[in-house]
């Protein structure tokens, strides 16, 4: 029992980040039918610009942990919602109107680009950050094992629900929350009636990229290192929880997010470790065949 | 060459002027020299049989394709507009509005944010780019509470006041077809087309719509283009009437003056058959390039 409970806790700490970074797959195809291939790597990215942030307030003398997050949070933000800028600029804008595989390779090439580019001027060592949130506390003691709640943890889930509650309101709520969903139902007529579609889609990347920038420093606070090939499994493993969710879906974005990081740490803890990332995919197969939709996405209605 | 249309000059204080517009696809002319005026405060309707050109022509003002030749020129109180070099969201911003044949509302939101979608400009501009609005400064609470004024307006004028909050894609046929005539008005335009507003409706929303589209003329005095099959309609309402065939002007004038024309008969009873040919006509390759 004690067991299922660590590993439930650590499931919910992983599905957060995924949800996360799932965030960013389901804006970007909700608006424009496509998968932005790059987006695991702008979460690596996000993630190398926090370690790179906490190194540089570290020699600063910023110490104080809630200022050091906040500036890191901010920074990695910023950047990373500029680079999410610039990969829709280069590989979707161009191409728009375009057959739908020339945007996907162009993506996939900006994700291999990224990676590389990251690579060479980072090194391909894995780089290491100090543990910025210690301690934590021992929920339950039972069978001589205790189950254990790390501060980082509270934070990382606690962020991740912020965020997302904030996030769903403007998308619920404020004018561009609706000029973006009205791009998602129907384009052509959003430009018709004077919202800019080439800006509100820029605005899902950026949008995205900010979030996975988070997703990104959280990954580097509670795991303590970073290397440039993060992005990939990442990025497979958000799609396959945007995918489960119901592609298109924040809410299910959010779930399937959850899902997968459960469905992942639980597998380790009962089963083979080795094969985790199998059972991430095995449940994108699955859902690919018997529910195309996703557990909270909408049929598809063809559009007349 | 008929009636006024054709005699547009720079003077010319219409709204909108088209001028020779012809729009080709590879060898196929769609529209062949096409030239006319739509006026403040009137209603013109483009008329002609199946395939004759005239959704080409609005896909053409509203920036769907560029024409081969030709221009459509805006006049607005700053200055002319030349449409046919402007991106689609511009166009609208300059003041030209449009529905479909069929219906596009956005179905997954509810009646009165599909109005609100329609003036996200305007809330943009007053809230500086979203800034504002995240900060819920004054001057964007009071910009959005304008637009829902707007909103309620327009949903008293088409009377679904009290079903602002259900989804739009809920509602009967009719009443989406006018919510997409008021989503159209929300932008606040100078020219409204309306491409076929009375396809599907019975006749006592097609009476509906007559007394909406004669509101609109005579109170918020902008022009209106429509393209209209149901001679009902266009008789009852229309101030000047433009027909087309094979992409050709064949005719122009009051309802009545249209109605009595032969080749306006010719093309409507005489050659049935061709009536009956896809959208786009053929031409020779030649003649095309």
């Amino acid at each position: 029992m004690a067991y299922f409970l660590q590993q439930l806790i650590n499931g919910i700490t992983l599905g957060a980040i995924y949800g996360l970074i799932a965030i960013g797959y389901t804006m970007v195809y909700g608006i424009i039918g496509m998968i932005n291939f790059a987006h695991g790597e702008i979460y690596m990215i996000g993630a190398f610009i926090s370690v790179i942030c906490f190194t540089a307030l570290g020699l600063l003398g910023i110490t104080w942990v809630p200022l050091a997050l906040l500036i890191v949070l901010v920074i990695a933000m910023v950047f990373t919602a500029v680079y999410g800028w610039t990969v829709e600029r280069i590989a979707y804008r161009p191409l728009r109107g375009s057959s739908r595989l020339a945007p996907l390779i162009s993506a996939i090439g900006m994700s291999i680009f990224l990676q590389n580019d990251v690579q060479l001027l980072q090194g391909a060592r894995i780089k290491p950050l100090q543990p910025v949130i210690e301690g934590g506390f021992i929920l339950t003691e039972m069978d001589g094992f205790a189950v254990h709640l790390g501060y980082i943890q509270i934070f990382i889930v606690f962020l991740t629900v912020v965020l997302m509650a904030l996030f769903s309101v403007f998308i619920a709520r404020t004018d561009i929350g609706r000029a973006q969903r009205a791009c998602e139902q129907d384009r052509t007529m959003a430009g018709l009636l004077g919202v800019n579609v080439d800006r509100t889609i820029s605005l899902a990347f950026v949008m995205g990229a900010a979030l996975a920038a988070v997703a990104g420093t959280m990954v580097v606070l509670y795991y303590g290192v970073v290397h440039f090939y993060i992005g990939f499994l990442a990025g497979i493993k958000a799609f396959t929880a945007a995918v489960l969710g119901g592609i298109g879906s924040l809410p299910g974005a959010m779930l399937g997010g959850l899902l997968i990081g459960l469905i992942e740490v639980f597998w380790s803890a009962y089963f083979t470790i080795e094969y985790k990332d199998v059972a991430a995919y095995s449940i994108l197969v699955l859902v690919l065949i018997f529910r195309p939709t996703g557990l909270l996405g909408k049929p598809e209605v063809e559009k007349v | 060459m008929s009636a006024d249309a054709t005699t547009v000059t720079a003077g010319d204080a219409a709204l909108l002027r088209v001028e020779h517009l012809t729009i080709r696809f590879g060898g196929l002319i769609a529209v062949d020299d096409l030239s006319f005026a739509a006026q403040d405060r009137e209603i013109t309707a483009l008329i002609g049989p199946n395939g004759a050109g005239k959704t080409t022509v609005f896909n053409c003002l509203t920036g769907f394709y560029k024409p081969s030749v030709g221009r459509f020129v805006l006049n607005l109180a700053d200055g002319p507009r030349y449409l046919e070099r402007m991106e689609g969201f511009d166009i609208a911003r300059a003041g030209v509005a449009r529905t479909f044949q069929n219906i596009r509302l956005f179905t997954g939101m509810s009646v009165l944010e599909n109005l609100l979608a329609a003036q996200h400009n305007k809330l943009m501009r007053a809230s500086f780019f979203a800034l504002a609005g995240l900060l819920n400064l004054r001057s964007y609470r009071r910009a959005e509470a304008e637009a829902v004024e707007l909103a309620r307006y327009w949903l008293d004028r088409i009377g679904l006041s009290d079903r602002a909050d259900i989804n739009a894609g809920n509602l009967p046929y009719g009443d989406q077809r006018r919510l997409e005539i008021a989503r159209a008005m929300c932008i606040e335009p100078v020219l409204l087309c309306l491409d076929e507003p009375a396809a599907g409706l019975n006749v006592r929303e097609s009476a509906e719509l007559n007394a909406l589209l004669a509101y609109i003329r005579d109170e918020h005095r902008i022009a209106l283009l429509l393209i209209e099959h149901d001679m009902s309609v266009v008789m009852e309402i229309s101030d000047h009437v433009v027909v087309l065939d094979y992409g050709k002007q064949i005719s122009a004038g009051s309802p009545a003056e249209v109605r009595k024309d032969p080749a306006v008969i010719r093309a409507y009873l005489g050659e049935e058959e061709d009536a009956e040919l896809p959208p786009i006509i053929e031409k020779d390759l030649g003649e095309g390039s």
